[in-house]
C-alpha cells in the first residue's frame, strides 16, 4: 500500500514457517503474498466452491479451527495448512434404479451406521451446517431432510477429515439432494410449460432474430434489457 | 501351557477395559448354563473368563466374545456379580483398538438390513 | 390429555413405522399426548460396556440434554434397546463422577448433564401411572380366544438395576394381553436373547435362533408373538421368512408390537402397517378376534 508506508502486519505459521503479513488479508491472500503459488486448493475465491478447506489454531487456544481460506481473515499467532481435498470414497450408482423406501443412503454408505453423535462434524462445518443432524436424518431414511438440511454443503470434505466413524458426510449429503431431486422434489409446473413451448418451436422466430442481429445493436439490447427485480 | 512365565499383562487389560474383577469367578458355570449361544461357541463363557484369569492369550482367537450378543443373561444368573458381556467387550476391544475389524463394510450385504441391526453391529465389531 | 415428551429412535421412523403409528393412536384412545423431541439422535442402540470408552455414551446424553433443554424431567420411549441404552448412559452420569466430568467437558457447547431427566418405557407408563383398568376400559374388540406368546427378549429386563421387570419371571406383557382379553401362553423363551446384531454378520446363528422360539411359542399354542424391540422383530419376523425358504415345514408365528396388538383390541387394526411384515399377521388376529367389526 503505496499511501501507507508502514503497514500493519500480523504474524502467522504456515505449515510450522513463520510469516510477518499485512494485516486484514485472507488466509488465501496472505499465502500467495508469502510467496505460496495455488496451483490446486483454490477456485472461485467467493466462498462457493469448497476448495480452499483450511485448518488452524491460533496461540494459546486448544481448539482446532476450520474455514475456508479464501474467506477468514489472517489473525496474529495463526498456526496454519490447508487441507484442500480429503480422500472419501464416493460410492457409484445410477440414480435411476435407486429405490426411495430402501434407505439408498444407508445401503450405500453403511459406515453411517458407525455414528456416535460427538457431533463433531457440525463443529467443524465452515458452512454452519447441522451436519450430525443430517447424519442422523441419512439413518433414519429421511432422504428429504438429509437433502434439506445439507443444502447449502460445497463439498470441502472438513467433516470427512475429522469424523472418528469415517463417514463421507458431503457424499451422503449430495446423494440425498440427488435422489431428493430425481424422485421427491415437487415437479415446477412454469418449467414444465415453458419446456413444451421451447420444443413446441414457440420461440424459434424470436431467437432467429438475436442470432441475425449485428453485434452493436445486440449489445445495445442486452445492457437495455429488463431485469426482473 | 506356560503359566509361570505369564505377567498376566491380558489379565490386566482386561480388568482395565471392563472395570471387572476377573478373580472373583470361581468358575461355578452359571453365566455358561445360561447362555443361549454356547453351541455356536469354542469356547464356554466360563472358559474365557479362567483363560483370561489365567494371562492365556489365545482367548483373543476365540469366536466366543465375537458370538456373544450382550444379552446380559449371564449377568444376572452370575452369583459374584460379575459383568461377564463387559469382560467379552473388553477381549473385543482389544482387537478392535489395534484397528482389526471383526466386520468388513466393504463386504456386507447392507441390502434390507435395518438401521438397528447395522449401528449395534458395527459398534460392536468395528473399531 | 396427559402430555408426555417422548423419544422414538431412528427404526420407529423407517422399518417399525407400524409401531409408532400403533403407539399413537393407542396414546390418543388413552387420553395421552406423545410430543416428540423436536430435535434427537440415535441412542447408539447398545450400551457401551467398555470402561474408558466414553465417546459411545454422548449419543445417548445427547438426547437426554436435549429432553432437558426442551424442558422435560421425563422422556418415554417405545423401542426397548433405545430405553435400555437411554437408562444406562443416565446412570452413568448419576453414579460416576468421574465420568460425568469428562463427557461434560467434552460436549463443551452444551450445558452441563447431571442426571436429572427420567426416562421411562411406555410399558411403565401403562403399568404404573395408567394401570391396566385405564387399557381395559378402551377395549372394543377383546381378544377373545387370542394366545399370545409374551416375547420380552433381553433389554426391557436386565441387567437388574435397570429392568423395568423381573429379569427370569417378568409378567408386563401378560398382564397386557389379559387387559386386552386376550390369554398370556408361558413359553420357554419368553427372556432369551434372538441373536441381536449378529444379524449382520452370522445370518445363520439368528436364523436358528428365530427357529427356537417361534417354534416353541407355536408348541406353547400362540397364535402371535408380542414384542417391544425392532430388532428382535426383524430377527424373529424377518429371519422367521428367509427360515421358511429352507426349511418349508417350519410353521410360522407371526410377530406383531405390543402396541399393535392394543390397536387391534382398541378397534383400529388399520393404523398397524401389517404391510411391512415379513409374516402377515392379519389372518392369525382376524380369525381370534372381533377385530375391525366394531368401528
Amino acid at each position: 500500500m503505496p499511501d501507507k508506508p508502514e503497514a500493519e502486519t500480523v504474524e502467522i505459521f504456515i505449515m510450522g514457517k513463520k510469516y510477518e503479513v499485512p494485516k486484514g488479508l485472507t488466509i488465501m491472500k496472505a499465502m500467495e503474498y508469502s510467496g505460496y503459488q495455488y496451483i490446486r486448493g483454490v477456485g472461485c475465491r467467493g466462498g462457493f466452491c469448497g476448495a480452499c478447506a483450511t485448518i488452524y489454531r491460533l496461540e494459546g487456544d486448544y481448539k482446532l479451527h476450520t474455514d475456508l481460506a479464501c474467506q477468514t481473515t489472517v489473525q496474529d499467532g495463526m498456526y496454519l495448512t490447508q487441507l484442500p481435498f480429503t480422500p472419501a470414497g464416493r460410492k457409484e450408482y445410477d440414480l435411476e434404479e435407486l429405490q426411495v423406501s430402501n434407505n439408498p443412503l444407508l445401503d450405500l454408505y453403511p459406515e453411517l451406521a458407525r455414528c456416535v453423535s460427538c457431533n463433531t462434524c457440525t463443529k467443524t462445518c465452515p458452512q454452519d451446517l447441522e451436519v450430525m443432524d443430517f447424519v442422523n436424518e441419512a439413518i433414519r431414511g429421511n432422504v428429504g431432510k438429509v437433502a434439506e438440511l445439507s443444502f447449502d454443503c460445497i463439498q470441502c470434505g472438513l467433516c470427512a477429515a475429522r469424523c472418528p466413524a469415517e463417514i463421507p458426510h458431503h457424499h451422503v449429503g449430495q446423494l440425498a439432494r440427488r435422489i431428493y431431486g430425481r424422485y421427491q422434489a415437487p415437479e415446477s409446473e412454469h418449467l414444465e410449460e415453458r419446456v413444451e413451448e421451447i420444443k413446441n418451436g414457440v420461440f424459434d422466430d424470436d431467437l432467429e432474430e438475436l442470432v441475425n442481429l449485428p453485434e452493436e445493436e445486440l449489445r445495445e439490447r442486452y445492457e437495455n434489457r429488463e431485469i426482473e427485480s | 501351557m506356560d503359566l509361570t512365565n505369564s505377567d498376566r499383562e491380558l489379565t490386566a487389560e482386561v480388568e482395565e477395559l471392563s472395570g471387572e474383577n476377573i478373580f472373583s469367578c470361581y468358575q461355578c458355570g452359571k453365566c455358561s448354563a445360561g447362555c443361549p449361544f454356547t453351541d455356536e461357541m469354542d469356547l464356554l463363557p466360563n472358559q474365557v473368563l479362567r483363560k483370561v484369569q489365567m494371562g492365556d492369550e489365545s482367548v483373543l482367537d476365540s469366536n466366543t466374545p465375537w458370538t456373544c450378543a450382550s444379552c446380559l443373561s449371564c449377568e444376572v444368573d452370575c452369583p459374584k456379580g460379575n459383568n461377564v458381556p463387559a469382560i467379552m467387550e473388553a477381549i473385543r476391544e482389544i482387537s478392535l483398538r489395534k484397528n482389526l475389524d471383526r466386520v468388513d463394510l466393504n463386504e456386507l450385504k447392507t441390502k434390507e438390513l435395518p438401521e438397528i441391526a447395522l449401528v449395534s453391529n458395527l459398534r460392536k465389531k468395528t473399531g | 390429555m396427559r402430555e408426555i415428551t417422548y423419544y422414538p429412535g431412528c427404526s420407529l421412523k423407517d422399518t417399525a413405522k407400524g409401531f409408532e403409528d400403533s403407539a399413537l393412536k393407542v396414546s390418543k384412545e388413552l387420553d395421552v399426548n406423545l410430543k416428540e423431541l423436536s430435535r434427537w439422535n440415535c441412542c447408539g442402540t447398545v450400551y457401551s460396556l467398555t470402561d474408558d470408552n466414553l465417546m459411545k455414551q454422548l449419543g445417548p446424553i445427547r438426547n437426554l440434554i436435549r429432553a432437558r433443554d426442551e424442558g422435560s424431567d421425563e422422556l418415554y420411549t417405545l423401542c426397548s434397546m433405545c430405553d435400555n441404552t437411554l437408562k444406562r448412559a443416565n446412570s452413568l452420569i448419576r453414579g460416576e463422577e468421574d465420568k460425568r466430568d469428562k463427557i461434560n467437558n467434552f460436549m463443551d457447547q452444551e450445558r452441563d448433564y447431571e442426571g436429572s431427566v427420567e426416562v421411562h418405557h411406555y410399558l411403565e407408563l401403562l403399568r404404573d401411572i395408567l394401570g391396566w383398568d385405564e387399557v381395559r376400559d378402551r377395549v372394543v374388540a377383546p381378544l377373545e380366544s387370542l394366545n399370545v406368546a409374551p416375547y420380552y427378549g433381553c433389554m426391557l429386563t436386565r441387567p437388574k438395576e435397570i429392568g423395568l421387570d423381573d429379569p427370569h419371571e417378568p409378567t408386563v406383557f401378560d398382564e397386557l394381553v389379559e387387559s386386552l382379553g386376550g390369554t398370556p401362553v408361558d413359553f420357554p423363551y419368553e427372556t432369551e436373547c434372538c441373536g441381536s446384531y449378529n444379524t449382520v454378520d452370522n445370518e445363520e446363528m439368528v436364523l436358528n435362533k428365530a427357529q427356537t422360539i417361534t417354534a416353541g411359542a407355536k408348541k406353547s399354542g400362540a397364535d402371535v408373538i408380542i414384542t417391544a424391540c425392532p430388532l428382535c422383530h426383524f430377527n424373529l419376523d424377518r429371519r422367521q421368512a428367509d427360515l421358511l425358504e429352507v426349511a418349508p415345514n417350519h410353521k410360522p408365528v407371526p410377530v406383531i408390537y405390543f402396541t399393535q396388538l392394543m390397536a387391534v383390541a382398541f378397534g383400529y387394526p388399520e393404523v398397524n402397517n401389517f404391510d411391512e411384515h415379513a409374516i402377515d399377521p392379519r389372518e392369525a388376529l382376524e380369525l381370534k378376534t372381533k377385530a375391525g367389526s366394531k368401528r
